[in-house]
């Protein structure tokens, strides 16, 4: 008995990363899925827009994102400020891609595998653009905010928070390092 | 590191010397290119993988090529874009991507990459024949994609480094070692060495047009970073580094493991590590 239970402990933690790589998927395959039936509502853009706000804010861990793309910034940042940057980033990175989405009409993203990678899981996947050779993407999940959420995409090896935060820096640097102006200004960009 | 460098560079003077009748501007562009190699030194890179030591000359490149791509390239390839017929633009990127071929080719076996030098030979043969002499790219539908390529990455696999990071006047972003592999591809090109200099000026001028087409068909992406970012050198210089890097990877001896971590950037680190 003692050796059952041992063996079912042991077993437990595979167990759990399994369906940990399986959520990862599953985010990944509900996020395709909900971007292409944006694209195909019919929808007027600046409708649009703010359905790829709400997919961005409930798939993606916006915070953490938000912060990363800050980068050294974010550590003498208050808490306001931070919140507010983060509220910002959201609609601004939303509106950035979301304006892209003529290029995947009539495309579409196929899942080929996800897999537990040291502390993230990554799941890689093929977009399938009208015109174009297929590509790969791939997205970074974590559960360290509680549930699956991405964190970083990755089209053919060019990364989103690298770009983000190379952005975002020169962004800052044009305004002397002015946090709050950066913020108010983020509203129009 | 910076022998080693040197050593190649030499070795590969040789390979050139080879090539004694090529003309005289054949030889000074790749003397020229060689020379860029022996800054091949690498390992020199920033904690962000960068290495751009001429960071202002490359910037005023930069605003140099930008200027060149609003005035001329940009309005250039929408009025391709808009006046040409779809179809005589594939045709025309089917053409120029054929007359690549060879050149994919011979570096493909340079590379000692047989499978992919076989499946480009097959590609050629069968878009000269099936696709009527390279109209069309009857390969692609049989399910025989290309394996593009350049001299590049035939110094990557040959062990060269990356070595640091230009921007090249009307070329764009690029490093010490693609810009030679690009001299070397110009200049040792197999279909413009073959064909006489009526035809092998047609091919340069159908590429430029195939150009064309491709900055328009990208114009979204290309316009995002050229006139949206707020840095749009650094943005551009990012971009070319990791996706060259990716497609080097794929190809190359590197371990899945290894591409996957050029990736990974940890954005809990930081929030875990107050």
């Amino acid at each position: 008995m003692g050796l059952v239970a041992g063996l079912a402990v042991l077993a437990l933690p595979r167990v759990a990363a399994a369906l940990t790589v399986d959520q990862a998927r599953g985010l990944v395959e509900k996020t395709v899925a909900d971007i292409n039936s944006i694209i195909s509502s019919g929808k007027g853009e600046g409708a649009m827009l703010n359905d790829f706000e709400k997919l961005f804010a409930s798939y993606a861990d916006v915070p953490t994102i938000a912060r990363s793309a800050l980068g050294p910034a974010a550590r003498q940042a208050s808490k306001a400020q931070l919140s507010g940057f983060t509220r910002a980033f959201q609609g601004y990175i939303s509106r950035k891609y979301g304006r892209r989405f003529r290029e995947f009409i009539g495309g579409r993203i196929e899942v080929n595998e996800a897999r537990a990678v040291k502390s993230y899981y990554e799941v890689v996947t093929t977009a399938y653009l009208r015109g174009e050779a297929p590509f790969e993407v791939r997205f970074h999940v974590s559960d360290r905010a509680g549930k699956s959420l991405f964190f970083n995409i990755i089209i053919e090896g060019v990364n989103m928070l690298a770009s983000e935060r190379t952005e975002i820096g020169a962004l800052l640097d044009q305004r002397g390092g002015d946090l709050d102006r950066l913020i108010a200004d983020m509203k129009s960009l | 590191m910076v022998s080693v460098c040197v050593m190649r560079d030499v070795r590969m003077m040789g390979l050139n010397i080879s090539f004694t009748d090529v003309r005289f501007v054949r030889i000074s562009a790749l003397v020229a290119g060689f020379g860029l190699l022996a800054a091949c030194a690498g390992g020199a890179s920033g904690p962000d993988g960068i290495n751009d030591p001429y960071e202002s000359t490359n910037r005023s490149v930069h605003e140099f090529n930008r200027g060149v791509d609003r005035v001329l390239v940009g309005p250039a390839s929408k009025g391709y874009g808009g006046v040409v017929p779809e179809p005589v633009k594939r045709v025309v990127g089917n053409v120029a991507d054929t007359v690549d071929l060879p050149g994919d080719i011979a570096n493909n076996l340079l590379q000692f990459r047989l499978d992919n030098a076989a499946q480009n030979t097959l590609r050629l043969a069968v878009n000269l024949t099936m696709g009527v002499g390279g109209l069309f790219d009857a390969s692609t539908a049989i399910g025989l994609p290309g394996k593009p390529t350049d001299f590049g990455e035939t110094l990557h696999v040959w062990g060269v480094g990356e070595g640091i990071y230009v921007e090249v006047p009307l070329a764009g972003p690029s490093t010490a070692r693609d810009t030679t592999g690009m001299v070397v591809d110009l200049a040792l090109n197999p279909v413009r060495l073959a064909l006489p200099d009526r035809e092998a000026t047609a091919a340069t001028v159908l590429k430029l047009f195939s150009r064309l087409g491709d900055r328009d068909r990208f114009s979204e992406t290309v316009e995002s970073i050229l006139y949206d970012s707020a840095d749009s050198y650094a943005q551009a210089r990012l971009l070319y580094l990791q996706n060259r890097r990716f497609q080097l990877g794929q190809g190359g001896g590197a371990t899945a493991d290894g591409a996957e971590d050029d990736g990974f950037i940890d954005p809990y680190e930081d929030l875990y590590a107050e």
